[in-house]
């Protein structure tokens, strides 16, 4: 049970929901985009969330848009991740969304709420940090297309009244060997402990993280360290950690040195899977 | 924080294959109107926090936890809840494995369970971990709900 009431409001284009957005914070009121609704009501519950007006973006077509245009691959916002698993056109987002919660869940959480939420994991936003995409995104200016590296810096940072629109994919991307690994620490579903994904281009290795620290990041100086094939595996991961962003998580999930720990075994691991040649094509 | 009254709705749902009409507030959850306002109280409040699936129903042949929707979402789609089934060959399946203890998480589970065979005839083991997962039994009667689902497929699965 919610404990306050809001509207609710389900407009059908980007504009309608844009200027609907705008009216409603020249009347004083606190709307809130709503696409699968998981965080809006499970933080509504506990007070964690406040919201007066829900726009739910599920009637835009734009953000349910899945599928190829001019060698581009279009993410509708509000795609549920179990969509992008069933109808997989990106192998590397197919396996970083399906490891997010649990099945039935994913049939609800979609792609732009995981990528704007307030729950930091943020797992699926990984690929498309490490495939260079561009955002879409709306509001009362109309439309801009943004690269995601300028515009996610921990999360997304989005203009007040803007809402993500779609995320799009150059498809030279789409088929680069990748790998993604979730750790956790007990059972098969729910947060990770750490996730890392990585995606060979150019045969140079990307890497970006969930877990490590209280936000996603993708590092091109980690990645540089960890490209230099003049070092073992072990010497380049290490010195590698100098560069990671700090602090490192220290919770329930795990504290920061056992993270650490984890994330020394996963990247040594990535780095013997790749340069052994035993990569996904 | 203003202090307009979000406005209450009148809203049509179809379960079970019939319409019901519900007077509500958009911060409904389904399944709060499920149980409180249509009387249908086999979807079970668990965690609602959509971490135990004890709430799940199936939308547009779809498992849901139906403490992650509201109400007003699911206007215009199809609900099935456990009252909607009668002697399933996966209910059955549950009672001649004895594939419950307490019975709470059971409803949840059934649903699930009738989805994946609807919707993959003839899943293969990771399909059916991969579902299954989403659902928590506090009895841990998971080894005699594995048997269960495994039987309805060697029966041919799902009618
Ligand atoms: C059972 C469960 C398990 C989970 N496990 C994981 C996990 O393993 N890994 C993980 O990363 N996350 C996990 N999460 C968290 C989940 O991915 C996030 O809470 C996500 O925000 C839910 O997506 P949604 O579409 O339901 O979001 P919503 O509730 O619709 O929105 C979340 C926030 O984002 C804003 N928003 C939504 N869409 C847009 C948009 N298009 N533009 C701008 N702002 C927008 C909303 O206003 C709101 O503030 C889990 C959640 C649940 C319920
Ligand atoms: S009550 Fe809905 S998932 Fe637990
Ligand atoms: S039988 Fe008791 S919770 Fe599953």
């Amino acid at each position: 049970m919610i404990s306050y009431d809001f509207d609710y409001y389900k407009p059908t284009s980007i504009k309608e929901a844009a200027e609907l957005h705008q009216r409603l914070v020249s009347e004083g009121r606190k709307p809130k985009f709503f696409s699968g609704g998981t965080e809006i009501i499970t933080l509504g519950r506990l007070n964690l969330i406040y919201t007066d007006a829900i726009i739910d973006i599920k009637g835009i077509p734009e953000c349910k848009r899945w599928g190829f245009e001019k060698n581009e691959l279009i993410a509708g916002a509000a795609l549920s991740l179990s969509l992008l698993e069933e109808e997989p056109h990106f192998p590397l987002l197919k396996q970083t969304a399906s490891e997010v919660a649990d099945y039935t869940s994913r049939n609800k959480i979609t792609l732009g709420g995981n990528v704007c939420g307030q729950v930091f994991y943020r797992e699926a936003v990984l690929p498309f940090l490490l495939a260079e995409s561009d955002v879409i995104v709306g509001g009362r200016k109309g439309v801009r297309r943004v690269p995601i590296r300028t515009m996610f810096h921990q999360e997304l940072t989005l203009e007040p009244g803007e809402f993500l629109v779609q995320i799009i994919t150059e498809e030279a991307y789409i088929d680069a060997p990748f790998l993604s690994v979730k750790k956790r620490q007990q059972w098969e579903t729910g947060y990770p402990l750490i996730t890392v994904a990585s995606l060979k281009k150019d045969n140079f290795l990307r890497f970006a993280f969930s877990g490590v620290c209280a936000f996603p990041f993708r590092s091109d100086e980690m990645e540089q360290v960890l490209n230099d094939a003049t070092m073992t595996y072990e010497d380049r991961v290490l010195k590698s950690f100098n560069y990671l962003p700090k602090p490192i998580l220290n919770d329930v999930e795990g504290s920061d040195e056992y993270r650490l720990f984890v994330l020394k075994n996963t990247l040594v691991d990535f780095l013997k899977h790749f340069e052994s040649g035993g990569v996904h094509e | 924080m203003s202090k307009r009254k979000p406005k209450r709705w009148m809203i049509d749902l179809k379960v079970n294959g019939e319409e019901y009409e519900a007077d509500i507030h958009a911060s409904d959850l389904l399944l709060h109107v499920l149980r409180e306002k249509l009387g249908l109280t086999g979807a079970k409040p668990g965690c609602l926090n959509g971490d135990c699936g004890a709430c799940t129903v199936i939308m547009n042949g779809k498992p849901m936890k139906s403490c992650l929707v509201l109400a007003i979402e699911a206007v215009g789609t199809d609900i099935l809840t456990i009252e909607g089934l009668i002697h399933s060959p996966i209910q059955k399946a549950f009672i001649e494995h004895f594939a419950f203890q307490c019975g709470y998480c059971t409803p949840g589970f059934i649903m699930n369970c009738q989805a994946l065979l609807s919707q993959h005839p003839d899943p293969d083991l990771e399909t059916i971990k991969q579902w299954l997962s989403s659902n928590i039994c506090r009895c841990t009667s998971y080894q005699e709900i594995e048997k269960a689902v495994t039987s309805v497929l060697k029966q041919g699965g799902n009618e």
